[in-house]
């Protein structure tokens, strides 16, 4: 599936409207099945550009087109449809603490599913090989049948992109896939990544800290900074200088370990609970 | 050292909690608040001391002791127990019938429109009436819906049963929506983002996330049924209650007293299977 943001601006939704949208301006071709890489310092709109291509979130201004067609112009319906064509993997795996490996691994094919295939699939599992195949690939089979909430928070994220292999996306839109993990386990986890992409056909859009690992692995980068675009290039042509022109200021984050993921506003204080005890 | 501190002190003064004087105000305004009511609700405790009242409170309450042991009476209680339990169980599952809907309507986590943004009118309104729903099922009491049915079904347990179920699951549904409302709707609204229907990331990530929560709530609104069914079994719609009210009319204490041991007996029954479910969900 291919992308196409034209001028595209974005907020998240609990922002300030007077406060200066995440990302501005965007203007971006993707082809269908490229490989791209989004590199630059906290706080640039890497994950606003990902929430945005996803339809996670809407554009206050310019258009965004998915595979030719304009989300925000269809159907609450068709745009559920077309949602189930994208998967967006967040940074903090979505988890529910007390779910089994399995069944967080098999929800990433529920937007192709029936909700009578699903609930049976609650049930016994229909999908085990399935599930079984895609943590094989993290190293992570012998954990098939855990809770979620007995894995580290590394072996969650690698939980958290096995579900991505499950799915039938055409469009992988993967936010920092690497935070929780060590070298050997990063540099498995984005060949797995890029792999699967290749054979599936679809589109990686992911957003990397590891400015190494995004060179290495991805042949287009796009570099962004303050909410814009500051170069779309292709890997061989990302020099130091481009580097330490978009690190500038934050050139700890060039070399050091990948920040927390709190770039996001707080979320809005949810009501306590008041039981009639 | 000590020299700087004295100038910065001079300079600015220590630095206040901006939001005492609020804490103070509302502090105050409670109290005064507080204060007619407990007027208007004649709240004269010491006059539970004074001999004239403390003599009959006495004598009623030791009329409770011994609890009644005799077979035939023990059986008779057994029987009715096993009503009261039914009654309060079925109300229970027809109020699920009733409040899972209702939740499932009107809880926002599960919107599809609000994941971008704001909620879409038409599901805003649609959440907004199904609250007012259940609003108008549990603001009845169910005292209230068992002396209508009653008079619909005839003097018996049916009544009893429908009655519960309706405030019940007004309330039940309440609950449930703030439960599933007040946990971590990340896992949720991934599920959605990614194209999955509302009822599939409700089985694949709300209800993992809050199962224990839920369960615990249901299996303590069991208890209060048990309760409630005392009360309306008072207005005639069977179970132990019933039989309560005519052991009371009768100025059979001792009576009374088996029935209220068998009472906190089922509330403890609760409280293990309530603190058992928990564990094993948790």
């Amino acid at each position: 599936m291919d992308i196409t943001l034209n001028t595209v601006s974005a907020r998240h939704p609990a922002a300030a409207a007077s406060a200066l949208p995440a990302m501005r301006g965007v203007t971006l071709h993707v082809a269908s099945g490229e490989h791209v890489a989004v590199i630059g310092p906290s706080g640039a709109g890497k994950t606003t550009l990902l929430h945005t291509v996803a339809c996670a979130l809407r554009p206050t201004a310019g258009s965004l087109q998915l595979g030719g067609r304009v989300p925000w112009a269809l159907s609450a319906g068709d745009l559920q449809v077309l949602r189930g064509q994208l998967f967006l993997a967040p940074q903090v795996p979505p988890l529910p603490p007390r779910q089994r490996v399995i069944t967080a691994v098999l929800a990433g094919r529920l937007p192709q599913q029936s909700l009578v295939a699903s609930l049976r699939s609650l049930f016994y599992p229909t999908g085990i090989p399935l599930a079984d195949a895609a943590l094989a690939r993290f190293d992570l089979s012998e954990k098939l049948f855990e809770r979620v909430d007995r894995l580290s928070g590394g072996e969650r994220q690698r939980v958290g992109l096995a579900r991505a292999l499950v799915s039938d996306a055409k469009l992988l839109l993967v936010d920092e896939p690497l935070s929780a993990l060590d070298p050997s386990r990063s540099l498995q986890a984005i060949q797995t990544l890029t792999q699967a992409a290749r054979e599936k056909g679809a589109t990686l859009v992911a957003t990397l800290h590891h400015v190494d690992m995004a060179l290495q692995h991805f042949g287009r980068i796009i570099g962004m900074r303050s909410g814009e675009i500051a170069f779309d290039l292709p890997a061989t042509q990302v020099t130091k200088q481009v580097l330490h022109g978009l690190y500038a200021q934050h050139l700890h984050e060039l070399t050091g370990p990948a920040p927390d993921a709190s770039d996001s506003p707080a979320a809005v204080a949810l009501p306590a609970v008041m039981h009639c005890r | 050292m000590a020299s700087l501190t004295t100038a910065n002190a001079v300079l600015a003064p220590a630095k206040r909690d901006p939001a005492w004087s609020g804490r103070v105000f509302w502090t105050l305004a409670g109290l005064v608040l507080l204060w007619p009511m407990l007027v208007l609700t004649e709240f004269k405790p010491w006059v539970l001391l004074e001999p004239g009242s403390l003599k009959p409170t006495l004598k009623f309450a030791g009329d409770f002791f011994p609890p009644k042991i005799e077979t035939e009476f023990l059986l008779l209680v057994a029987k009715e127990t096993w009503r009261t339990v039914a009654i309060a169980t079925t109300g229970i599952a027809l109020a699920l019938v009733l409040a899972v809907p209702l939740a499932l309507l009107s809880v926002r986590v599960l919107s599809v429109s609000a994941l971008a943004g704001r909620m879409g009118l038409l599901p805003s309104v649609l959440r907004t009436a199904t609250r007012w729903v259940m609003i108008l099922l549990r603001s009845v009491p169910e005292l209230i819906w068992a002396l209508v049915f009653v008079r619909v079904v005839g003097l018996g347990p049916t009544a009893g049963v429908i009655a519960i179920a309706l405030t019940y699951g007004g309330m039940l549904g309440k609950v449930y929506a703030e439960i599933l409302e007040s946990g971590e709707g990340h896992a949720t609204h991934s599920l959605l983002r990614n194209g999955s229907s509302r009822m599939q990331a409700f089985f694949y990530a709300l209800l993992p996330q809050n199962a224990a929560e839920l369960t615990s709530y249901t299996v303590y609104r069991w208890e209060c049924a048990i309760r409630s069914s005392a009360v309306l079994g008072f207005v005639g719609a069977g179970g132990l209650g019933q039989q309560m009210d005519a052991s009371m009319k009768m100025f059979n204490g001792s009576e009374v007293a088996t029935m209220l041991i068998v009472f906190m007996a089922l509330v403890w029954l609760a409280d293990k299977a309530s603190a058992w479910l928990r564990k094993e969900l948790g």
